[in-house]
């Protein structure tokens, strides 16, 4: 505990603070397109596409050929994406770094049961992990994402499962630094139940807490990570509304409580909030009058493709509309990460639409 | 885990971080005038002055007469207990001439270091027993803030583990018991400068001393925004042999405090260890200007680097009074420049050191 034993040379440490500071540049977010194979088919299934590997490809060079470099400063990929190429034969990863984006993996194995809890889970993937990041490293990536899954309830979050996955997190975090990927961490606490916006506030600050201490236990550097967190809502069946201002108010709070200054960026998961929720929430926070010290921008994957997606509906006709669905999406978040939203009365109805789906698992 | 059984109130919320902001109001820092009898001894003892409770009394005098010039200074002063009961020459409670200037009136609580059996010599600090019947009588008799100092050394083998958690753990009970009486606690993790080491160890330690803090203040649902911490400047031991430039003890310290403070903690007020009073003023005006984003003020809770001037000036003469106020006045205008990064003078010798080795309270 006493003497420091150097895990990154200061070579090291800049390559990886310069990639963090890329992906959460002012007005830039992240498009999370890592959807597996299984949550690719809820999607498609909910537009009646087949859930083939082609159509999975077709989806995202729709959203590849029109991604705007100023409002989408990186791109999370699932492993198949990664080795997959556009309708002009160029793989992915050299689309993107083209676009001056920078490319990102999501390296987990999805959710693990916590025994002896109440449905409460650990996430894996730390199996050869050094090795599978060197190769994503070769392969174009620059940043990886991991993400481990919290819940509310009478008996929940428990301390095991604030413990456990806050120290799976570090210690993919510091796997993932040795092979200079940046590591997003995602502590996501689910929406899930009738708690309001003060509970969500409450849990939320012990499980930062207990990630942010295990970053440290674990010598992770700080100015090389990035956060990916739910933001601070009332559990979806939850009686009482707040608005934006709550909700960012509450967030804002809870990540001043825990989060350090030296963490360049939040870049916050949508949950299952509606493309115009996202955003709205997402620019009260960047009005607040809290001082901010890190940034505050998106790592939306439902709020930035669903209107994409019902445009799309799987045919090549749609695909102009769903590009600028998307890119409408995009921008929005972009203004948004700088608190200079102005919503549009009268949204369109797709955007509106509230993407939650219970217990969400990948 | 899951359930929070709010601690305190949003009124009680509201009335602990307006005193901390208070304190730390730009421009102004903190005086610690809080050495214990035994400690007041060696300063007197430097210049010859016998330590009773008169000339304890007298050098308080000294420091709290000074004019105006101090309000826009001085945020908090920290009193010892005994003093919070004196009064002046004219019979003015100490507290009242602090209040009256709009300055916080603090208390050291802690009962000093005990040392924890099994390990190098280090220590927890001891005084939470009855400490909350006594927080409620310090808030009646005028105090709105209190101190408690934990003692780390590094050496090869410590700060150990158990030295690191206890201190901790000690600290966010004290914190937690503080403010259910309306009384900010500052928190002092205080990593002492004897030893070898150098700036990137002192930096390390300090992260991992933070870091367990912050976790534990977590843990005893502490209201961060309604406290302060006083943490030791990142600075390489006394015996190591490379000098380091004022930018390198800023970008060390900032770092480190970046990595491990939350920015809802409203302020960082340092303490000066056995820094002299100009490299005191000049280390804290370079962390004032140093390019990383600091979101806490970032301001002074001297003893030592506010009064040895004035000390020396004093040696215990009433004719001195005068001269020797003018010199605290004088250090803290500087210090209050330095916290606003706006210090322009500077440069300070070896032969100023105040460093006493292994200093204990």
């Amino acid at each position: 505990m006493t003497t420091q034993f150097p895990s990154l040379s200061p070579e090291q440490k800049k390559e990886l603070s310069n990639i963090a500071q890329k992906i959460v540049a002012p007005g830039k977010g992240i498009l999370a397109a890592d959807e597996s194979t299984g949550t690719m088919a809820k999607r498609l299934q909910k537009i009646n596409v087949e859930n083939t590997e082609e159509n999975r490809r077709s989806f995202r060079d729709l959203l590849f050929s029109a991604v705007d470099p100023n409002c989408i400063g990186g791109i999370i990929f699932f492993h198949e994406t990664l080795y997959q190429k556009s309708d002009n034969g160029v793989p992915f990863p050299k689309v993107i770094k083209d676009k001056g984006i920078v490319v990102g993996i999501k390296v987990d194995k999805g959710t693990a049961a916590l025994n002896g809890t109440d449905g409460e889970t650990t996430t894996q993937g730390l199996d050869g992990l050094s090795e599978r990041c060197a190769q994503y490293k070769k392969d174009g990536c620059d940043f990886a994402k991991w993400r481990c899954v919290l819940k509310i309830s009478d008996s929940c979050p428990s301390a095991l499962s604030i413990a456990e996955n806050a120290n799976v997190l570090a210690r993919y975090a510091s796997i993932c630094q040795q092979n200079g990927l940046v590591p997003i961490v995602e502590p996501e606490i689910l929406p899930d139940g009738d708690h309001d916006l003060l509970r969500t506030q409450y849990v939320t600050e012990k499980v930062l807490a207990a990630t942010y201490k295990a970053l440290n236990d674990h010598h992770v550097y700080l100015e090389g990570t990035l956060l990916k967190p739910n933001m601070v809502t009332a559990g979806h069946s939850c009686t009482k509304k707040f608005s934006p201002q709550e909700v960012a108010m509450a967030t804002v709070t809870a990540l001043r409580r825990t989060v350090p200054a030296a963490v360049p960026g939040v870049t916050f998961l949508s949950g299952g909030q509606s493309e115009e929720e996202a955003t709205q929430n997402l620019n009260a926070m960047n009005q607040t009058a809290l001082h901010r010290p890190w940034k505050l921008s998106f790592s939306f994957g439902r709020a930035l493709q669903a209107s994409a997606l019902a445009a799309w509906q799987g045919k090549a006709a749609n695909k102009k509309a769903a590009q600028d669905a998307f890119t409408s999406r995009a921008k929005s978040n972009g203004l948004a990460s700088k608190g200079e939203y102005k919503s549009t009365a009268g949204a369109d109805k797709a955007s509106m639409q509230s993407l939650h789906t219970a217990n969400y698992v990948y | 885990m899951t359930h929070q059984v709010p601690a305190l109130t949003t009124s009680q919320k509201k009335e602990l971080q307006e005193t901390a902001l208070r304190i730390v109001t730009p421009g102004k820092g903190i005086l610690a005038a809080d050495e214990s009898v035994g400690s007041m001894g060696k300063r007197l003892n430097q210049i010859g002055v016998e330590n009773t409770e008169e000339n304890r009394r007298q050098f308080r005098q000294v420091l709290f007469r000074a004019d105006d010039r101090i309000n826009s200074c001085i945020g908090g002063v920290i009193f010892f207990h005994e003093t919070l009961y004196q009064q002046a020459d004219d019979g003015t409670s100490f507290v009242k001439m602090i209040k009256d200037k709009n300055i916080a009136v603090g208390i050291k609580v802690d009962k000093g270091v005990v040392p924890l059996a099994g390990t190098n010599g280090e220590s927890t600090t001891q005084g939470l027993d009855g400490l909350l019947e006594r927080c409620a009588q310090y808030k009646k008799d005028g105090a709105n803030f209190a101190k408690w100092r934990c003692v780390f050394k590094i050496g090869d083998t410590t700060p150990s583990t158990l030295s690191i958690q206890e201190n901790a753990n000690v600290l966010a009970r004290y914190s937690s018991i503080c403010q259910q009486h309306g009384i900010v606690p500052i928190v002092e993790p205080e990593i002492l400068p004897d030893g070898d080491h150098d700036l990137r160890r002192c930096q390390y330690v300090t992260e991992k001393v933070l870091a367990a803090l912050y976790k534990a203040m977590s843990d005893h649902h502490v209201y961060l925004e309604g406290t302060l911490l006083k943490p030791n400047m990142v600075t390489p031991g006394h015996s190591c042999s490379t000098k380091y430039s004022a930018e390198e003890v800023a970008m060390a310290t900032v770092t480190a405090l970046r990595r491990t403070v939350p920015p809802a903690v409203s302020g960082v007020t340092f303490l000066s260890g056995g820094q002299s009073e100009e490299e005191a003023s000049v280390h804290l005006n370079a962390i004032n200007n140093c390019p990383l984003v600091k979101p806490w003020a970032l301001t002074f809770s001297y003893g030592r680097a506010l009064q040895a001037s004035a000390l020396k000036t004093w040696r215990g003469h009433k004719e001195n009074e005068n001269v020797a106020t003018e010199q605290f006045i004088k250090r803290a205008e500087v210090n209050s420049l330095a916290c606003q990064g706006k210090y322009t003078g500077g440069g300070y010798s070896e032969s100023d050191q105040i460093y006493v080795a292994n200093h204990a309270y």
